[in-house]
């Protein structure tokens, strides 16, 4: 379970989350919607512990750990994941080397036994064939010269070699062909439990098909400022969010 | 990829050591006086049981050593080195050139396995030595040197059955004193520079090696350095000549303990290649750097040169820079024989407050010779890189080709990179290209990597790794595994 607090954070001097309260019970997926600028990407780097970010306010709990004293990789061993908005290119790094790395750091973390190349291969195989992407996005380096629809496959891909407990998305389903847009959909399902959660962030209600999520949030100016079912995206499709901003100032 | 994934376990195992090979000897030495003077000189020379021609040679390089100036020009600095406050002779007390391991000083063996170097002669010739016996695993001869005397050659007879030579440099003097005597000093000249007339007048072991014509060395051939006596310079020579159509690949490695003051190492390495004939000679160079204050570390000034005197003949240097205080190197090739080919890989690290200026130098004579130069600065701390090369067409060099890669990799904003390529074509046929590329391990990057479960010194690793991939793939496995660990705990401490 995920619990906000209250949570303020700045960057430099500019203070980007106002208060946050959100709750996401084990087994959830909330969807996340708002505005350019509202501060979606900010949740998410703060939750997963990047350090441009000050906290000026708040807690947060995950599983019953205080979230915002662990480091990023702690919080990733923690089940934590990620998917970037912009993934982020690793000029010389191998991607298979990257995600069997990754993998085996969280698996010992976990005490689990390390997988050598071959396990691994086996395994990362396996989750392109499901994913329906190319195994040489294996061999290149990590997202360079990736399409924009790559790199985000391959963060799908990293999801479900690593799975989380927690997995925030990021507009993963941006700039996403139609298929692409049921692959997340797949990747994200899949790994659906009643120890897994997610919070989607999302500027379409066309991902939510895929994906009925059980709450909808919407962000603006660093507040939630309306929460709801699954209608409340669709409702938005329909209306955009003006008329609540109007409502919530 | 099992190779990178092993030195991330490593690196883990290593992170709080820091410099590991920082440990002393307490083996019994024989110590020259400090100081240089001619009599130094004979008295190095009569240890060595050398002939007169060797003493004349030595007195000469002094004389004009005497005459020169220490070399300004480079990007580094230091307190002056005062040369007669250094022993210019140390050795292990027993008598020098053992004939077999068996006489090998025990703590000199203990101190070589320390350093995880295979001299396993004994264990293998007896095949009682798993590792040896294992598939795939490839024998090495080890030439081993410390401070001033070759304590150790093995495999000395499977290579003779091959005909080739390998042997301490000082044995070479008395045993094939007509083929040192027609190359040494041939292709780097007694009065080259500063540190090349040094080491020629005090040059004290070293590593000969000589691939008779035709012949593809059975084995990879390996000297390891260790400076261990204090206040001793070490100034090792090494000599290797490829006959027409042969092969030899051969490793260096080097360790020195930590201390507090500076040490200072000048080395001379030539390398000679008649038709068709290859040299692969790759180092690891982890001497002391020093501490993170800049305290102590090698002062490393080395002349190496390889003449590519055949058509077809080829050099290849690769190096891996992480340790000295001070490196002052530039390996390079000069390409006399048609067809002939040089090429330079370089990896140079710098941490806390270490200087490198190195580079490489392609000298272009023969038509149609070609040079690789590919160079991996990555800087740290407070330290400064350099990338110093020199590329020369001459205008024999009719269809000459080179081509540059230097790119350098900043860690934290307190280090400096500087790349200063010198390009003189005198042949209008002869083509150079240059590229450079600067950059910065991100904020961005690291974080990418920590979110996905890697530690910040795991993901330091991966990047750089990753960075240097061009020139460790050109690294014999071995080796490769090695320069990787070194990376990665050379850099230790320097993000966050
Ligand atoms: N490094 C930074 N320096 C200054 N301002 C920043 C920085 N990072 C984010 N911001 C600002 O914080 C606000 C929130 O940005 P954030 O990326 O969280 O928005 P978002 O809701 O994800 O928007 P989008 O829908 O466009 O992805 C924006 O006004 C943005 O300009
Ligand atoms: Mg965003």
């Amino acid at each position: 379970m995920l619990e906000i607090r209250g949570l303020s954070a700045c960057i430099g001097d500019k203070e980007i989350l106002k208060g946050i309260d959100l709750t996401v019970p084990q087994g959830e997926i909330h969807a996340i919607m708002g505005p350019n600028g509202s501060g979606k990407s900010t949740l998410g780097y703060v939750l997963s512990g990047r350090e441009d970010y000050t906290v000026t306010g708040g807690t947060v709990t995950f599983n019953g750990a205080n979230l915002l004293e662990m480091e990023p990789e702690a919080r990733a061993i923690a089940g934590v994941f990620l998917a970037f908005q912009a993934p982020i290119e690793l000029p010389g790094v191998n991607n298979a080397n990257f995600l069997r790395t990754a993998l085996n750091a969280v698996r010992r973390a976990r005490g689990e036994a390390e997988l050598d190349a071959v396990q691994f291969l086996k395994l990362a195989r396996a989750e392109t064939k499901r994913l329906h992407m190319r195994d040489d996005m294996l061999k290149r380096n990590v997202n360079v010269g990736f399409s924009g629809g790559e790199k985000k496959r391959n963060e799908v891909l990293q999801m479900a070699l690593l799975r989380p407990k927690l997995a925030i998305l990021d507009e993963t389903d941006s700039g996403l062909d139609i298929d692409a847009l049921k692959i997340v959909a797949d990747g994200v399902n899949a790994l659906r439990s009643a120890e897994f959660s997610a919070l989607v962030i999302t500027h379409h209600q066309r991902l939510l098909d895929h994906l009925v999520p059980h709450r909808v949030h919407v962000l603006s100016q660093g507040r939630i400022i309306r929460s709801g079912g699954p209608e409340l995206a669709k409702e938005l499709e329909q209306s955009g969010y003006a008329s609540l901003i109007a409502e919530a100032a | 990829m099992a190779v990178e994934t092993e030195t991330l376990e490593t690196v883990q195992a290593l992170t709080q050591s820091g410099y590991k090979w920082g440990f002393e000897t307490n083996v019994e030495m024989e110590f020259a006086p400090k100081g240089l003077n001619e009599d130094i000189i004979r008295l190095i020379s009569a240890r060595k049981q050398e002939p007169a021609w060797m003493l004349d040679w030595r007195l000469k390089a002094f004389a004009a050593w005497q005459k020169m100036e220490e070399p300004q020009w480079a990007r580094v600095e230091h307190p002056p080195i005062d040369y007669q406050d250094l022993h210019y002779y140390a050795a292990p007390k027993k008598k020098a050139g053992p004939k077999s391991l068996d006489e090998v000083d025990p703590e000199l063996l203990a101190m070589y396995e320390k350093l995880g170097i295979p001299l396993k002669e004994r264990a293998i010739l007896a095949g009682v030595d798993p590792d040896a016996a294992e598939g795939g695993s490839r024998q090495i001869a080890v030439d081993a040197v410390f401070d001033s005397v070759s304590v150790a050659t093995t495999f000395k007879e499977t290579l003779s059955k091959a005909g080739v030579i390998f042997c301490p440099i000082s044995e070479a003097i008395r045993e094939y004193p007509d083929l040192v005597k027609q190359y040494l000093g041939t292709v780097v000249p007694v009065g080259d520079n500063f540190f090349a007339a040094l080491n020629s007048a005090v040059f004290t072991d070293g590593s000969f090696v000589y691939i008779p014509k035709g012949v593809r060395c059975p084995m990879e051939l390996s000297t390891y350095f260790r400076i261990n006596a204090r206040n001793t310079g070490q100034f090792e020579r090494t000599l290797i000549i490829a006959e027409e159509g042969s092969y030899v690949s051969y490793l260096e490695g080097c360790t020195a303990p930590q201390r507090d003051e500076n040490q200072l190492h000048a080395a001379v390495v030539e390398l000679v290649t008649m038709d068709d004939a290859q040299i692969k000679y790759s180092t690891v160079q982890n001497w002391y750097p020093g501490d993170e204050h800049g305290k102590g570390g090698i002062y490393n000034f080395v002349t190496k040169r390889g003449a590519c005197r055949g058509a077809r003949s080829k050099i290849s240097w690769t190096q891996v820079e992480t340790g000295s205080a001070i490196t002052w190197k530039y390996p390079s090739c000069v390409l006399l024989g048609e067809d002939s080919v040089g090429e330079f890989y370089s990896v140079a690290v710098t941490n806390n407050h270490q200087q490198a200026d190195t580079g490489t130098k392609m000298i272009h004579v023969g038509r149609g010779s070609r040079s690789t130069i590919v160079s991996k600065g990555i800087s740290a701390g407070h330290s400064n890189n350099t990338y110093r090369g020199l590329v020369r067409m001459a205008p024999t060099a009719k269809n000459a080709r080179n081509f540059t890669q230097c790119d350098s990799l900043l860690i934290g904003d307190r280090c400096g990179a500087h790349t200063v390529p010198y390009i003189e074509s005198r042949n209008l046929t002869a083509k150079v290209e240059h590229e450079a590329t600067t950059s910065k391990i991100a904020e961005d990057q690291l974080f990418y990597c920590r979110q996905r479960g890697l530690s910040e010194e795991d993901a330091v690793g991966l990047i750089v790794n990753g960075f240097c991939k061009d020139v460790l793939k050109e690294l014999p496995m071995e080796f490769a595994v090695e320069a990787q660990k070194l990376l990665a705990v050379s850099l230790e401490g320097s993000v966050g």
